[in-house]
């Protein structure tokens, strides 16, 4: 939800001061950082030592293993394939839902007849959460009931098992992930298009551009900021928000190779964390993700800086 | 920034008006593109409340006709399987969060534009950093906290209070109070206006757009929760609704379709009436924080 830029503008901040009193700020600031500290950056701390320790739930015990634990996971080639499968999914949501949403939203931006019926139409699924997108899909495509098999059956007398083969549940999953998440990227592309110069696409319109020119010369490198910002929403809504998809979903299943087809980092965090007890290895899978989401934020301040203009 | 320019966001920039004819001809294709695009998208929305509407027989039929037992499925569902409880509890839980992370919000943000004090810097990147740090990834450690420390297993508590600090807010609404001018602030200090008069009598009037872009935002967020309710609720009388979902699905052995396809159509409609009503701010909202 941040738009990183504006972070240059501390500054400014700074040399306001209209209301005096050093006391003061610090009360209207405690209730948030009272939360933060207790509920975020004490369990970020938290998760670290754990993943030192191997704890027993039976026994109540804790042993200090160092980094065992992590070492363990990366050679595991079930937690490789998570990983993999993870990235894998993650590229595939975000590289087709961001450029589907684009063209939707750049269509229904044309000055038609009932464009505003289009918009609305296009945002309302915005309503959707991750697990009511799991719950209609695992209907449609269940193999015997489901609607889709039922209409494949009758036209090509095929009936395939949506959620038993790796590949089509990999491929459903992935789907219901990009529909799942149209809404939304629609919702900032139609607000960043029409806040877009119209008097410098005009001007390319004189010229003779085509519709595609003005499209890909014009319109798309001005809208980088947003897109930017949707890419790094998109890849932490990929990598958290699709628990809920693939827990009603699949299952993280069907097993294949050493892991499940659809068992995603977070998912195979919580089995280990809250199914088999294993909290160690748990802690060092959250120590991980808390690294490769810390490499992400990192990616995008310095992407950001450099490459996006954001003008004055 | 120009605010009064972006505050007419359903104004289209009229890109290719006047090209003449040339273009009439591609205008329908344009049409047909986005009704296939809304058909397909829509799909399975409207399957599923077709079938909410079908009778338990004609449920599991490709039948496609719409019946009239919504309320027959509805009810099968809302007492006997707890699902009128579970939007209790999710109502209770996205209200509490959108209020409470609105107000420490506007608090922080009141506290980082008009105030100087120490380690201001530090404060403010310790909110922001709070970004990288989601539920998902503290779920361990969190969940030792909240229910072996704290004994919040099963509470409202347990879903509410440690997502009452936001770093999106406090973010969105000092940027907001940094486009209002100081000289504002300076001409109500002078008049005897200290920092909450000035927040409630000024600055939360100038910041409705924010407000409500931030509430729907929030309010979605806190609605779609479902791996922090599902570890650290055991008992169902405080669960949500998105959890609830996966209760209907399991419910021993024979899956009542077209009453889960009730519950999901009902579980959409409060973010529906949140968005609807506050369409018009979430768009400003936005507009408003847009850089030029």
């Amino acid at each position: 939800m941040l738009k990183p830029a504006r972070v240059q503008n501390t500054t400014e901040a700074e040399e306001r001061a209209v209301f005096r009193g050093t006391a003061l700020p610090w009360v209207f600031l405690l209730p948030s950082l009272l939360i933060l500290a207790v509920f975020v950056y004490l369990p970020a701390l938290q998760t670290l030592r754990l993943a030192a320790y191997r704890a027993n739930v039976i026994l109540g015990t804790e042993r200090f293993v160092g980094l065992a634990n992590f070492t363990e996971l990366l050679l595991s080639p079930a937690y490789r394939q998570v990983a993999l499968q993870t990235f894998v999914f993650t590229l595939l949501t975000v590289t087709l839902g961001l450029l589907s949403a684009l063209g939707l939203a750049w269509l229904a931006s044309r000055p038609i007849r009932g464009a505003n019926t289009y918009r609305l139409l296009l945002i309302y699924p915005y309503a959707l959460s991750p697990a009511i997108a799991g719950t209609l899909w695992l209907f449609l495509f269940n193999p015997e009931i489901g609607l889709v098999n039922k209409i494949l059956g009758a036209l090509f007398d095929v009936r395939p098992r949506w959620l038993d083969t790796p590949s089509l549940a990999f491929g459903l999953v992935t789907l219901a992930a990009i529909w799942k998440g149209l809404a939304y990227n629609i919702v900032f592309y139609l607000a960043s298009i029409q806040n877009l110069p119209g008097d410098v696409m005009e001007a390319a319109e004189i010229d003779g551009a085509s519709g595609a020119q003005v499209f890909w010369r014009v319109a798309f490198p001005l809208l980088t900021p947003i897109t930017f910002f949707l890419v790094f929403t998109n890849v932490i809504s990929a990598l958290f928000d699709s628990f809920a998809l693939t827990d009603i979903l699949t299952k993280g299943g069907p097993y294949t190779g050493n892991a499940g087809a659809t068992t995603f980092l977070v998912y195979q965090l919580y089995q280990d964390g809250f199914v088999n007890f294993k909290t160690g290895a748990a802690a060092a899978q959250a120590a991980l993700m808390l690294a490769l989401v810390a490499f992400i934020t990192w990616m995008q301040f310095r992407v950001g800086e450099r490459r996006v203009h954001y003008g004055s | 920034m120009a605010r009064e320019v972006r505050g007419s966001v359903p104004a289209l920039p009229t890109v290719g008006a006047g090209r003449g004819k040339s273009r009439h001809g591609r205008v329908w294709v344009t049409h047909l593109a986005l009704i296939v695009a809304i058909l397909i998208i829509s799909a399975p929305l409207l399957f599923a409340l077709i079938k909410s509407t079908q009778i338990s027989s004609d449920v599991l039929s490709p039948k496609l006709i719409p019946g009239g037992a919504f309320f027959d499925n509805l009810s099968g569902v809302w007492v006997d399987a707890k699902l009128g409880r579970y939007m209790f509890n999710s109502t209770v839980l996205a209200v509490s969060v959108t209020v409470g992370k609105t107000v420490l919000s506007l608090l922080a943000a009141l506290a980082f534009v008009y105030f100087r004090f120490p380690l201001k810097g530090l404060a403010f990147t310790l909110v922001l950093l709070s970004l990288m740090l989601p539920t998902e990834v503290l779920i361990i450690a969190l969940f030792d906290l909240v229910s072996q420390d704290l004994k919040w297993a099963d509470t409202y508590a347990a879903i509410i209070v440690p997502f009452l600090a936001s770093a999106t807010g406090t973010f969105l609404f000092r940027q907001h109070f940094m486009n209002i001018p100081t000289s504002l602030a300076d001409a109500a200090r002078i008049d005897g206006c200290g920092p909450l008069l000035y927040l409630t009598r000024i600055l939360i009037p100038m910041s409705w757009n924010t407000i409500g872009a931030l509430a729907v935002i929030q309010f979605v967020y806190a609605w779609d929760q479902y791996i922090w309710p599902l570890v650290i609720l055991q008992n169902d009388d405080k669960q949500v609704v998105q959890v609830g979902l996966r209760r209907l699905i399991e419910v021993g052995g024979q899956t009542d379709w077209g009453a889960v396809m009730a519950g999901a159509i009902v579980t959409m409609i409060p973010p529906l009436i949140v968005f609807t009503a506050l369409q018009k701010q979430f768009s400003r909202g936005f507009a408003l924080t847009e850089d030029k």
